[in-house]
């Protein structure tokens, strides 16, 4: 080819020429800038308004949140300090109340020699769904998980072991019971049996049990009283509380409401539309004003175990929905697929439903409890010591009273972070799930 | 299946109820009843053994006793002497104010966010990324006192407006900025204002034929007619004329200023001077009240107002000596005049349809105007830019679940990009964004439920709060209370799934 | 110690039923620990410090109740209560004694169905408001926003005081004190009203606190003191009793530094001997040992004592003993004989 070229053309390249440099303007950080930030005059403006926006807002908190003092016994201590060193009218930061009080903003008044039980109890709780989470965990140690809600109890408010084992003991009352009962008598029975027996077992025979066994074996470590839980600390048992003990109650109405059964669906919609209609406050005050009236005559108990079963109730019908979509989101096939094997109706929903749908929902299941977590902030308005109680109470101390920023500030960011965290770890499930299916 | 469940002719055994499947789910159902029915009988008969227990009674004869306390923002009169009911009664309207005016900021907020999220501008999608995540992952509650807390501690107080204060107002003097609300302009309401209204619901069904017409004309020809353009004229013109029209004859008409107590041709200001005290006699909101009003101020007089629905009984009551100043048309007959009342040399204009009343600055506080206080503003921002932050996330996704092909077949078409969007693009994405949609805007409304962290005077503050506190009647303030809630929730998703049953695509 | 362990792990999970309408001092004794109602934090009159301990002038009552029946005055359990919570909690038996400064009021004792132990503070409602207002009564406060706080009978009290003198005004209302603190420095209110003390003890921490004058009228008698649950008239006794025994206390002399001291032998005063117990057997008519009450002054002191360390005039709180004077020294504060 070239030949011929040869002859009609005085100049041929044979080779490539090396690539150029784009011009300046378009390539590097030059380019990128103006790719992205100056690509028309609609950019332009946007790029210049959120520059002003950033510029303004850390103008006006930067300086205050560095010029920060951390040591000093009390607010005027702080004013003192400032008006010393910084120059007259300059704002700054108390953040000694921090120093001061941290330790009750995350624990409240637990005892501080017994810190690393609250620590110990959130570690077994993170070993504990590992295997939920996980799908290549061992199965056997989902046992751990169902004993770690009894450890963690003990764990927290101590006393003596055979409380939470006594407790402990009903559920296997009910599983020997329904094991046994099942093949002779029918489920519908073994169910009701199953149900009816722990309820007997803890109403009379519980609290005596583990009096005996404690008189015969003391096994105890300190107790601490609910009034001294508080800060993070309690957020998170009352967060993590609803959750697990929401789950088996919230999969129970997602079946229910799924239920062909009239009365069954009707129960569950009723239930989860009530709850779900009314706000979370409102049912806190129903704990707390109200729960005494609806239970025996002379029944008390204290007002975080009330929070925590109104919460649970709150947040099972919330759980319910999400259950619901999972169970919604699985093909028809598998539903007759289980049929066509020949199972009942517990059995395909435990070996091929479920399981399948529970593992679509998790994602659902985090995205509530990030809620329900930032939820429990409310348990403010009923009296409770959560980081914006005892924010309250720092502040009513003489020592504190007057600062305002540097709590809220320092609570806000320990929320974002756990619930940036988690919600972090939700998106990379749902894409870890999505590619699966695809 | 069919012909082994229907064999067995033979009767009935107790037996099927449990192992045959006709007769196992009515026995389920049954039993589930049962411990339902037996279940709330508990719940009730404990409820009762308690009731009496403390000596307390079931009853809502609470509602109509005398409340005794004073809420600050009321869309209906109340004042401490009316009735626990009433105060509820407040509280809810006040609930409902903010929840509609929250969805509403909520929606644009939320949908800015979202299209800007996905803005090829780096900056702006990345802070609208910081904006997305800190609301999302901070409680509520948090942002509702830290956004009211900033609200106090940024804007002036209404002191700082005097003579020598480094505050001022905006746009005209009309509006103020204070750290207790924002004055706005109130509008008043004159003579003709019936006018105006039936001329603008003509031209709204004008509107309507305008847009329909426009629809068919398109459909039969293809011509694309200006609805926008149309609709914007046919709005603004014929108010505007109707408006200037009015204001031009019956606004330039002026009415006789009438006081009882002083010689007849007295000026206003020699008036002012000889009393003790002036009450106003005047209708709320309405042109003359407020003309007559800043006939007074220019005077530079303090004056207290008496309310009256009327004319008529704007009369009455200066007759029993309730107030010894009011303006009454000229056309008024002489003898309907008050006893001992005579005109003063200065009249005062009737005023146009509308007029605007600019805040001033009083006593303590602005005056006059309309207040949109701080407690709500706070609760609004924090709610919506909260519930914002959701809707930004659904609005992307919805956005980004539309295909991309979509957008370009349109383009491909020749339909230009604004079009490409209503026509292609959000019809599609909508069918995601509204059912998340719906819950968001029934979780801002039971989000308001944490009004009284900023003293907003919601239907929990006063119903659920202050009125359980002072009757001791915590079982029905709180299932009064839930019920509101109940049938707010209930209403709302109803409404929505309405309109979302509408906008959803047909499918198979 | 081992029982009262696992009581309070039932308690915790419910199982315990108590009778919540009688025989108070028999759970209480039974426990090991009263359960007593406070504030969630106000400063000088009840909040936890650094340790978590509480502390202040409603919270001392407590203490000396506890010491009384327990003999320790450590053996409380603080259950904090809010505005809204605290009425539902007594009554519900969910603490056996509410101190939180709560006003006797007519429809408290009857209607609410509780039994107000004795006004262990005397107290008014009052008006702040910053001196460059130039307002020098509550009377100029025409037009004014007034902060006050939900949930008390403080707005009740205002909403009649302007009704009654004609005038007109705004309320602001507030959740908390710290709020409504923040609220009034800013200027979002031109006043700020509640309760006398609270008022001094506010305006204490401010930066300036010479810039804000409290106004002269008070427009309310707020007696405030520790209640019970109506019906348990021994319970109420044995509350009513300490608080007059940490007054007549102060009246005798008897602090918590000699207390001891007195307590050893019978003295002069036959009353202080039948208060300490040296003489006669008070103790034992109310089901407490016979040196209850030295076991109540021995824990925080006695009446003077304990509003000195918590709200008096060395403390930042600052307050005079004006009307909780004793009654010999011009006050009301005046406890019935020992007898």
């Amino acid at each position: 080819m070239s030949d011929t070229h040869a002859q009609t053309v005085s100049y041929v390249r044979e080779t490539m020429l090396p690539e150029a440099e784009p011009p300046v303007g378009n390539r590097g950080a030059l380019l990128w800038v103006r790719e992205n930030l100056f690509s028309g005059w609609l950019n332009i403006l946007l790029t210049l308004v959120s520059l002003y926006v950033i510029w303004w807002a850390l103008a006006h908190t930067m300086p205050w949140v560095f010029r920060g003092i951390w040591n000093a016994g009390s607010l005027s201590e702080c004013r003192e300090i400032r008006d010393a060193t910084l120059p007259e009218g300059t704002s700054a930061a108390c953040w000694a109340v921090l120093s001061d009080r941290w330790q009750q903003l995350m624990f409240g008044f637990y005892p501080r020699e017994l810190y690393w039980r609250p620590v110990l109890a959130l570690v077994i709780f993170l070993a504990a769904i590992a295997p939920v989470l996980f799908s290549h965990m061992p199965r056997k140690a989902l046992w751990l998980t169902a004993a770690s809600p009894f450890v963690m109890f003990w764990l927290l408010w101590g006393g003596s072991v055979w409380f939470p084992v006594s407790v402990a003991l009903g559920f296997a009352l009910g599983w020997a019971a329904w094991r046994a009962l099942a093949p002779l008598a029918g489920t519908l029975i073994a169910s009701i049996v199953a149900v009816a027996l722990p309820v007997v077992y803890w109403l009379y025979s519980a609290g005596t049990l583990a009096r005996e066994l404690d008189q015969a074996m003391p096994l105890s470590i300190e107790y601490v009283p609910s009034q001294d839980f508080g800060g993070f600390m309690l957020s998170f048992i009352i967060g993590i509380a609803g959750i697990i003990l929401s789950l088996p109650l919230g999969i129970l109405l997602a079946l229910g409401r799924q239920s062909d059964l009239f009365i069954i669906n009707k129960i569950s919609v009723g239930f989860i539309e009530i709850i779900r209609g009314v706000p979370l406050i409102v049912w806190l005050f129903t704990a707390s004003l109200l729960l005494n009236y609806f239970l025996p005559p002379g029944t008390n108990f204290d007002l975080m175990l009330r929070v925590i079963i109104m919460v649970t109730l709150f947040a099972a019908a919330y759980i319910a929905e999400v259950v619901r979509g999972g169970l919604a989101a699985l093909p028809k096939g598998q539903y007759e697929a289980a049929d066509a094997l020949g199972l009942d109706y517990w059995k395909s929903m435990r070996l091929i439903i479920l399981p399948q749908a529970l593992k679509i929902s998790i994602p659902g299941i985090v995205n509530t409890f990030i809620g329900l977590f930032k939820d429990t902030t409310l348990v403010v308005f009923i009296g409770l010591l959560d980081p914006i109680g005892l924010s309250n109470a720092i502040r009513a101390s003489t020592e504190w009273n007057g600062i305002y920023w540097e709590l809220f500030v320092f609570i806000g960011l320990l929320f974002f972070i756990c619930c940036f965290s988690m919600s972090r770890y939700s998106l990379y499930l749902e894409k870890k799930l999505q590619r699966g299916h695809n | 299946m069919t012909t082994t469940s229907d064999a067995p002719k033979a009767g009935f055994r107790p037996s099927q109820l449990i192992y045959d499947t006709r007769y196992r789910s009515m026995t389920i159902q049954v039993i589930a009843f049962i411990a339902l029915m037996l279940g709330l009988s508990w719940l009730v008969s404990n409820t009762i053994a308690n009731l009496s227990a403390l000596g307390k009674d079931f009853d809502f004869g609470f509602l109509g006793q005398r409340a005794g306390y004073d809420i600050n923002q009321r869309l209906i009169d109340y004042d401490s002497s009316s009735s626990h009911g009433r105060a509820a009664l407040v509280g809810i309207l006040n609930t409902l104010l903010i929840a509609v005016l929250g969805c509403a900021l909520a929606t644009v907020v939320g949908v800015l966010a979202g299209v800007l999220r996905l803005s090829k501008n780096w900056l702006v999608a990345n802070l609208m990324a910081v904006y997305v995540e800190g609301f999302r992952n901070i409680p509520v509650l948090l942002w509702i006192l830290l956004i009211f807390a900033l609200m106090t501690e940024a804007t002036p107080q209404p002191r700082d407006f005097r003579e020598g204060g480094d505050a001022s107002m905006i746009l005209g003097d009309s509006v103020a900025i204070t750290n207790r609300g924002v004055f706005i302009p109130a509008p008043a309401w004159g003579n003709g204002s019936m006018i105006l209204l039936i001329v603008l619901v003509l031209s709204l069904v004008a509107v309507w034929g305008w847009r329909r017409y426009a629809h068919k004309v398109q459909e039969d020809t293809g011509r694309i007619l200006p609805i926008g353009w149309g609709t914007l004229g046919l709005l603004i013109v014929p108010l505007a004329v109707a408006f200037l029209a009015l204001s031009a004859t019956s606004g330039r008409v002026t009415q006789p200023i009438y006081v009882t107590g002083a010689a007849e041709g007295t000026s206003l200001a020699d008036f002012g001077a000889a009393q003790q005290g002036i009450n106003a006699c005047a209708v709320p909101y309405s042109t003359e009240s407020l003309n007559l009003r800043r006939a007074l101020r220019a005077e530079g007089l303090r004056f207290n107002v008496v309310d009256v629905t009327s004319a008529e009984e704007a009369i009455a009551a200066a007759e029993e000596g309730r107030c010894n100043i009011l303006s009454l048309p000229a056309s008024t007959e002489a003898a309907t005049v008050p006893a001992g009342a005579v005109a003063l040399s200065d009249t005062i204009r009737r005023g146009s349809p509308v007029q605007f009343e600019s805040p001033v600055l009083g006593g303590f506080n602005f005056e006059g105007g309309l207040q949109l206080r701080n407690s709500l503003i706070a609760l609004w921002l924090a709610l919506s830019l909260y519930t914002g932050a959701f809707i930004a996330e659904n609005v992307r996704g919805g956005i980004l679940s539309v295909s991309k092909g979509q957008t370009e077949a349109a383009f491909a078409l020749g339909i230009k990009p604004s079009r490409t969007m209503r026509l292609v693009i959000l019809p599609q994405a909508l069918r995601v964004i509204i059912p998340p949609m719906i819950s968001q805007y029934l979780n801002l409304t039971k989000n308001s439920s944490l009004a009284i962290a900023v003293g907003y005077m919601d239907v929990r503050s006063t119903l659920g709060g202050i009125t359980i506190n002072q009757t001791g009647k915590e079982l029905e303030g709180m299932l009064l209370l839930g019920l509101f809630y109940l049938v707010t929730s209930l209403i709302i998703s109803s409404a929505m799934n309405l309109y979302n049953s509408r906008v959803k695509l047909k499918e198979r | 110690m081992k029982k009262s362990v696992l009581f309070g792990a039932l308690t915790v999970t419910g199982l315990a039923a108590g009778a919540a309408q009688a025989a108070t001092l028999d759970e209480v004794k039974e426990r090991g620990e009263l359960n007593c109602g406070v504030v969630t934090g106000l400063a000088g009159f009840g909040a936890p410090d650094a340790n978590g301990v509480w502390e202040g002038f409603d919270v001392s009552v407590c203490r000396a109740v506890a010491a009384a029946v327990l003999g320790d005055p450590t053996a409380v359990n603080f259950v904090p209560t809010t505005g809204q919570t605290r009425f539902t909690a007594l009554a519900s038996g969910e603490i056996d004694l509410l101190a939180r400064n709560t006003t006797w009021t007519f429809s408290r004792d009857t209607d609410l169905k509780f039994d107000f132990a004795g006004v262990n503070y005397y107290d008014g409602q009052g008006f702040i408001v910053p001196t460059e207002l130039g307002v020098s009564s509550a009377k100029d406060l025409d037009g004014a926003t007034v902060c006050i706080q939900t949930g008390t009978t403080t707005e009740l009290n205002l909403a009649d005081f302007f009704r009654n003198n004609n005038i007109s005004y705004e309320p602001v209302p507030v959740e908390t004190n710290a709020e409504a603190q923040q609220q009034y420095l800013a200027g979002a209110c031109d006043a700020y009203t509640t309760d006398a003390s609270g008022l001094a003890a506010t305006r204490a921490t401010f930066e300036n606190p010479a810039d804000h004058v409290i106004l002269p009228e008070i427009i309310s008698k707020e007696p405030l003191g520790p209640l019970v649950r109506h019906g348990d008239n021994e319970w109420g006794d044995i509350v009513r009793w300490t608080l007059n025994a940490l007054i007549a206390a102060e009246e005798y002399g008897v602090t918590s530094a000699n207390v001891n001291e007195l307590a050893a032998a019978p003295g002069t005063n036959p009353e202080v001997n039948r208060l300490l117990g040296t003489e006669g057997e008070l103790g034992a008519m109310i089901g407490l040992e016979n040196d209850w009450a030295k076991n109540a002054i021995a824990a925080g002191g006695n009446y003077g004592e304990i509003f000195e360390k918590n709200i008096g005039e060395n403390t930042p709180i600052g307050l005079a003993r004006g009307l909780n004077a004793q009654w010999t020294n011009g006050g009301l504060i005046y406890a019935p004989p020992f007898r």
